[in-house]
């Protein structure tokens, strides 16, 4: 073990803290993507862990590393804007890519391009 | 004391962490279709930046925290072009 | 200044980025101000048009509002998760007519949409300006589109147009 073991009490529960939330948050993201039925409802799952679970830790590398350091770090926060910025690209290229091939196995569960076209709103379950 | 709280922590998030990662494999491997195995290797990459982070607290040290930040970046650009291939590859077949 | 500086911004966030990864001392401002002046040299020479930040008071609002939904959302994401039940959820497609059509306002609801766990971004149609997008959990539709209508796109379009 390398810790200094003049980290204060509250710097280690809070970084215990921001870590577990974080870790346990991008579990339950992946749980939810094995047990998801459709496609498009696993598009959802990983997002918890790309939105607080990175953010809870990233919070507790920042907590721990300011602390250790004795200065403020918080050079995580670009990764936290990296990640915030880049996921909805790859998702919604994934999510287009999806439509795509389904629209062209002409998949009854799918909206068909026309949707976008008419105006008003309509929901389709599936 | 303080130390002890730590260490447990991070062992537990560790394994909370590669239990995330073999679910996001196991996706890969079962499918059923092929946007679903990319999506599963974007998981798996985010997962395992989450990973690496968590290992740099573990030993102390900010050097984890590049290499984070580059598998993210090659994360992010492998999805990407899969995505893209998913587009045009298959369908002019 | 518009020829030196002509994007205020983005090199005020490179400069801070460039001392966030490096530790703070007078060589690394100069250093990292000489990087981010060539970078917005070289970002004013591939885009000629940019963004407007018309009101900064109501974009960090939108940001703490955000921050607040995407903690609620992914506590009910969650929640949905763990006791995930034939019926007890329906999932569903949803179009949406906007009436932004600024692309920087577009680009922020798309992210603002994607990071909030439940409602992903499908497509959007540039000509007749309409979304489609999922939601994980669409049992209020009226509560959705209020959601995505007048909280988001109005603040949206406040900041922007």
């Amino acid at each position: 073990m390398s810790y200094p073991d003049e980290l204060p009490m509250w710097a280690a529960l809070l970084v215990s803290f921001f870590l577990l939330l974080g870790a346990g948050l991008s579990l339950l993201g992946t749980v939810g993507f094995l047990r998801f039925k459709s496609f498009y409802e696993r598009l959802h799952a990983p997002t918890l862990g790309t939105s607080w679970g990175t953010g809870g830790i990233l919070t507790a590398s920042m907590i721990f590393f300011t602390v250790t350091e004795g200065r403020p770090v918080f050079h995580e926060i670009l990764i936290g804007i990296f990640v915030t910025v880049t996921t909805p690209v790859t998702l919604m290229l994934l999510a287009r890519a999806a439509l795509h091939r389904d629209r062209s196995e002409n998949d009854p569960t799918v909206p068909s391009a026309s949707i976008l076209t008419k105006p008003g709103k309509t929901v389709i379950g599936d | 004391m303080s130390a002890d709280i730590l260490y447990w922590s991070i062992a537990i998030a560790q394994v909370l962490l590669a239990v995330a990662m073999a679910f996001a494999c196991l996706r890969m491997f079962r499918g059923p279709r092929a946007q679903d195995r990319v999506l599963g290797l974007d998981t798996l990459y985010v997962n395992s930046m989450l990973l690496l982070i968590t290992y740099g607290i573990r030993v102390g040290s900010p050097i984890y925290f590049e290499a984070a930040l580059i598998i993210g970046l090659l994360g992010f650009v492998a999805t990407v072009a899969l995505a893209k291939f998913l587009m045009r590859g298959e369908v002019i077949e | 200044m518009r020829t030196i500086l002509p994007y205020p911004l983005l090199f005020v966030s490179l400069v801070l980025m460039w001392l966030s990864l490096n530790r703070f001392s007078l060589g690394h401002l100069v250093l990292g101000s000489v990087i981010a002046l060539l970078a917005s040299a070289a970002m004013a020479s591939l885009r000629p048009d940019k963004p407007q930040l018309k009101k900064i008071g109501s974009f960090a609002r939108l940001l703490a509002l955000v921050f607040y939904d995407i903690i609620l959302s992914n506590l009910s994401v969650a929640s949905q998760i763990l006791n995930d039940r034939k019926g007890r959820r329906k999932p569903g497609f949803m179009t949406i007519p906007l009436e932004m059509t600024n692309p920087t306002g577009l680009a922020i609801l798309a992210v603002l949409l994607t990071s909030t766990p439940g409602t992903a971004w499908l497509e959007y149609n540039s000509t007749e300006s309409t979304l489609l997008i999922h939601i994980l959990d669409l049992k209020n539709e009226e509560e959705w589109l209020e959601l995505i209508k007048n909280r988001y796109e109005r603040m949206l379009m406040e900041v922007f147009e």
